[in-house]
């Protein structure tokens, strides 16, 4: 392994912290779901890297499950943006602030 | 050697990728910029002997994901930009710096600082047996040790399918009759529930 295991590492802390600050800083509901699934490949890179370093396949396998969940997880949220811009013709999260329609 | 000189260009293209994401003005700007982070760490699962994965990456991020995404965006007709007016004058500034402090903390931490955890710094890591990563292994793993996982994971994707099919029906799919209304729709599903036997009796 010629590339060192923490320039994996802070790869995937940069992107990370490059989500995590689009999720507070934007606005719009779908560009914070894209920083959300950046944050969730971060933590992928993180899997495999440590899957290489350590010569067992779980962490391959953790990233498996995260794909499955993402897919999940942008399917019911697009879902739900969808409601939401039908509900008040804007995917403005400053103007999603009460729990109910 | 080698595989550094493969690291440095897709790790540049991953990062600013992600950049391109939190920045772009455009949502389907941000979209394509996503497309490129997905890519690039594709290329590094590659690198990291995880072809499986990498293939998976492609085919369900970079093929599905995003463009459920493009659809999402087209169908909304989103205006470029963010929606003037905030809520909060120090909202952006503030979440930058802190998104920097986290930033140098964790990567203080990952990279093996004064006190790195000692998971940080495996012993010398064994060179990959030849079927490492590939999907036989992979494959193997997921219905034997990963079985009761797996079942889950089909479970999970099920409701996930349901739940967007009953959100994205929206108004179609609940219809609670008001209590006025009711003896008519009523009337109406009897009238709808004899018409197939009308149909089929001849």
């Amino acid at each position: 392994m010629t590339v060192p295991l923490a320039y994996y590492l802070v790869l995937g802390a940069a992107l990370f912290a490059i989500g995590m600050t689009g999720v507070l800083v934007r606005r719009n509901a779908l560009v914070v779901f894209m920083a959300i699934e950046l944050m969730l490949n971060s933590v992928n890179l993180t899997f495999v890297a440590f899957a290489r370093a350590l010569g067992t396949l779980d962490g391959q396998l953790a990233v498996v499950f995260t794909i499955v969940v993402a897919g999940v997880e942008v399917v019911v949220g697009l879902a739900l943006i969808v409601e939401i811009f039908r509900a008040r013709r804007s995917v403005n999260l400053d103007e999603v602030h009460l729990l109910r329609g | 050697m080698v595989e550094l000189v493969l690291f440095l260009p897709a790790a540049a293209l991953a990062l600013a990728g992600a950049l391109g994401v939190v920045t772009a003005r455009r949502p389907v700007h941000s979209a394509l910029a996503l497309l490129a982070v997905l890519v690039a760490l594709a290329c590094l699962y590659l690198l990291l002997w995880a072809p499986f994965v990498a293939v998976l990456q492609v085919i369900v991020y970079a093929g599905a994901i995003v463009v459920l995404f493009l659809f999402v965006i087209m169908l909304l007709h989103m205006q470029p930009g963010e929606p003037p007016g905030e809520d909060l004058r120090l909202q952006r500034p503030t979440a930058v710096a802190l998104g920097a402090l986290f930033l140098v903390g964790l990567a203080a931490v990952v990279s093996g600082g004064r006190s790195a955890a000692p998971a940080v710094r495996p012993p010398a890591a064994a060179p990959p047996t030849p079927g490492f990563g590939s999907p036989e292994a992979v494959g193997q793993a997921l219905f034997t040790r990963f079985l009761l996982p797996v079942e889950l994971a089909a479970l999970i994707l099920l409701i996930g399918m349901v739940g967007a099919v009953v959100l994205a029906k929206g108004a179609l799919a609940v219809r609670v009759p008001s209590p006025a209304a009711r003896p008519t729709e009523a009337a109406e599903a009897e009238g709808e529930a004899r018409a197939p036997e009308a149909v089929a009796a001849p």
